[in-house]
């Protein structure tokens, strides 16, 4: 009996594996939860596309996570074909310059088309090298951008901010009305990296860093990076704003809850907030200032990009590169899309959701896009920092430091480009 | 046993001396110098093939790291391992001479500290009272034992509810006094929370442990005691605690450990991966450098110190304070 089973699935696997002669690749990802089971059913969708290639997804974790254990494999050997890398750790895997191929010299090498034009404006600069040529693959990204608890606004018979200086002609309203006017998740995302963005500020030498790796330096420590924090402590102390801590849930609670009127999130949070929310919500683009900018600039992307390791066969390259194409499919786009709250990262399957009425059943889907296709500026490519996510840990430290009254803004922005140039000068030396 | 020269008044009979050949002979057949009643193996290699799968263990997981740890400590090295460059000492030098080393430094030694004689004495304490229950004596101990089947994380994800900074009883609590607690925001409060859910975590380890001790203090003596002091602390100072000296010495080395090391998937789940402004340890310290910052030649020179500092600190464990012990 046992015999007779065992031989029987040793026929059939045998039986299988000639038949299909399939091509094995493996895609390790840093995405949990309902994003997690949408990258398995892509995969199973890619799968099913074709008969050449089988895609294995693999959840490492977080972004972190997922790097480490990319890098761990990298050096012993046994790297996956494809790695997620999120956008803090963008510098990392694109110095490493022989651990990825390129995705675009990849796509064209395997003889598939590739046109750099199809992808949206905000998306196409930031894994790429300063020729513009794309390193990484962008897939899942997001943009911060404001949503707003529309009854307290109706309460308080205001209109969402555009600037922050309109914000601080509402806030004192929406405070007399009972609330909390506003939270935001992650600072270093949105009033560091995105402040220069959206502000078209200069955010590190070299080009944002795009230009070298040597003797790229911050540019944090500026009247105008100061002046945002100094109005953030001073908002805080008058009660219109509400600090808590580094965590992302610590800060998008009250929200959920319907205390806090404004919070400033990713446009990726929308597919959850839409069931954790507990007041009716809408969403507009991060507020800029007037005072800095004539008019608003596009926003760096956040999220993550697909990376294409090096030291594959050929045969496992051409099936990474099929998915890569696969994968900006605008149908598969738009699948992608609606059920994460990530933007399409392409033009093509912006148009096709627009088609479809997505907008107008969900117009806080279109904002983070909107955001992104804003016309850019000089510095509003993205920015490219070794060790950024330790960076960010240093500026997460110092703002703590501020909203406790244990540092200024000045002294905090002086300790974050001390400490992070040191930082990026060690980073230089690692890539000689 | 050796015997000291001097407990034997006269000269003992000194055996001819054996050729080599014999020797080898007598080593190779398990009688080399082997004490009339110690039990010994017919062939040498046989103890070996015994202690093989430990040292193997040994020498994979811990010697073989070590010597990693020690080789890249002296590197500076790209993430992917394309180049590294021999910096020397530079490495240590950037930890020793960084202020926020220092610093997560002196809080790790006070958090060790704090941590480590809370759960003693508050495990110890507990332990005293519990064995002078007679009734319902089975349900005071599976309920102050049964928090150690809790795994840390989880603790700490108890902890962490309660310490919510919007919903957390806890902070409510404090609330009622006129204090703003905010856990992840406020270095102290964070602080606080952490040793506190770690000491809760470590003491029904030290609970167990000094329970058995105390079960296992002989009725005579307890009742020889009884004549000798009245009181009950002075019984308790010195008959019982020279008596559970032998366990204390134990559970403090653990204790220490613990404190150090273990604490680790508390402090992880309590700063949620963003330490920001709130205290951690070194280990921690060295994790977020290594695996979050892919910073491996610096992180490898922390391991290094905190290896060296622990090391030292069990020497003197040892030497000083283990004379002290009296082991039945």
């Amino acid at each position: 009996m046992f015999k007779s089973t065992t031989l029987a699935a040793l026929a059939l696997s045998f039986m299988a594996a000639p038949v299909l002669a399939q091509t094995d690749i493996t895609w390790w990802h840093g995405m949990g939860g309902r994003n997690g089971e949408v990258i398995n059913e892509i995969s199973q969708k890619f799968n099913e596309s074709q008969q050449a290639c089988h895609l294995t997804p693999v959840s490492k974790g977080t972004y972190e996570e997922a790097l480490a254990s990319g890098i761990a494999a990298f050096r012993s050997g046994e790297q996956p074909n494809i790695l997620q890398v999120f956008d803090a750790g963008a510098a990392t895997i694109m110095a490493a310059k022989g651990a990825t191929i390129a995705a675009e010299d990849l796509i064209k090498g395997q003889g598939e088309r590739f046109d750099r034009k199809d992808f949206i404006d905000g998306v196409s600069h930031f894994y790429a090298d300063s020729d513009g040529k794309f390193v990484g693959m962008p897939f899942n990204s997001s943009a911060p951008i404001m949503y707003f608890n529309t009854e307290a606004f109706e309460k308080a018979g205001v209109e969402p901010p555009k600037t922050w200086e309109e914000f601080e002609t509402i806030a004192p309203k929406l405070k007399a009305a009972g609330y909390l006017p506003m939270t935001a998740s992650q600072l270093t995302w949105m009033m560091v990296e995105n402040f220069h963005s959206r502000n078209n500020q200069q955010f590190a030498t070299n080009n944002n860093g795009y230009d070298a790796i040597k003797g790229t330096e911050l540019t944090v420590n500026t009247p105008e990076q100061i002046m945002m924090f100094d109005k953030l402590k001073d908002w805080a102390d008058k009660g219109w704003y509400g600090f808590y801590g580094a965590g992302w849930s610590d800060n998008l609670k009250p929200f959920e809850e319907g205390k806090v009127a404004m919070w400033i999130g990713s446009s990726g949070s929308f597919g959850g907030l839409q069931k954790s929310a507990t007041a009716p919500f809408s969403a507009v683009f991060m507020p800029y200032w007037a005072s800095l900018a004539d008019h608003q600039m596009q926003s760096f992307i956040g999220g993550a990009a697909l990376f294409a390791m090096a030291g594959k066969p050929d045969d496992q390259n051409k099936c990474t590169a099929q998915f890569f194409s696969f994968l900006t499919s605008p149908e598969i786009q738009v699948y992608w899309h609606e059920n994460t709250g990530y933007v399409p990262v392409t033009t093509a399957a912006y148009e096709l959701a627009k088609k479809q009425g997505y907008y107008e059943k969900n117009p806080v889907a279109e904002v983070g896009i909107k955001q992104l296709m804003l016309p850019g500026g000089e510095w509003t490519k993205g920015y490219r920092l070794g060790f950024y996510p330790q960076i960010r840990t240093i500026e997460e430290r110092e703002f703590n430091k501020i909203f406790s009254g244990e540092t200024t803004p000045k002294a905090a922005f002086e300790t974050i480009e001390t400490e992070g140039n040191a930082l990026l000068a060690r980073f230089a030396k690692t890539s000689s | 046993m050796t015997h000291s020269p001097s407990s034997i008044s006269r000269p003992l009979p000194v055996p001819p001396p054996l050729s080599a050949r014999a020797r080898l002979a007598k080593w190779w057949r398990g009688e080399a110098t082997a004490p009339a009643k110690r039990v010994q193996f017919d062939r040498p290699l046989t103890p070996w093939v015994f202690l093989l799968p430990q040292l193997a263990v040994v020498v994979i997981f811990f010697y073989w790291p070590s010597v990693q740890a020690v080789t890249s400590s002296f590197y500076l090295e790209d993430p992917f391992g394309f180049s590294a460059t021999f910096v020397g000492l530079d490495n240590y030098t950037d930890a020793l001479s960084s202020g926020e080393y220092l610093s997560t430094a002196t809080f790790t030694a006070g958090f060790a500290l704090v941590v480590t004689a809370l759960s003693l004495g508050l495990g110890l304490l507990l332990a005293v009272k519990a064995d002078k229950v007679i009734r319902g004596a089975s349900i005071y101990k599976t309920v102050l034992i049964s928090v150690y089947a809790i795994a840390p994380p989880v603790a700490a994800l108890i902890g962490m509810m309660l310490f919510d900074m919007h919903i957390g009883p806890f902070t409510q609590l404090a609330g009622l006094f006129g204090y703003d607690l905010k856990v992840g925001v406020n270095y102290w409060d964070t602080a606080f929370a952490m040793t506190l859910i770690a000491v809760w975590k470590q003491i029904p380890y030290n609970f167990i442990f000094f329970l058995s001790g105390l079960q296992s203090v002989p009725v005579s003596v307890r009742e020889a005691a009884l004549i000798d002091a009245r009181t009950g602390w002075a019984r308790f100072k010195d008959v019982i605690l020279p008596l559970l000296a032998p366990t204390a010495f134990f559970l403090l080395i653990i204790n220490i450990t613990y404190a150090l090391f273990d604490t680790f998937a508390i402090i992880d789940v309590i700063v949620k991966d963003k330490p920001a402004n709130n205290p951690m340890t070194l280990v921690y310290k060295i994790y977020l450098d290594g695996f979050k910052g892919n910073d491996i030649g610096g992180s490898s020179a922390q391991s290094v110190i905190l290896m060296v500092i622990v090391a030292a600190l069990t020497v003197v464990q040892f030497r000083f304070l283990e004379r002290r012990v009296h082991y039945g």
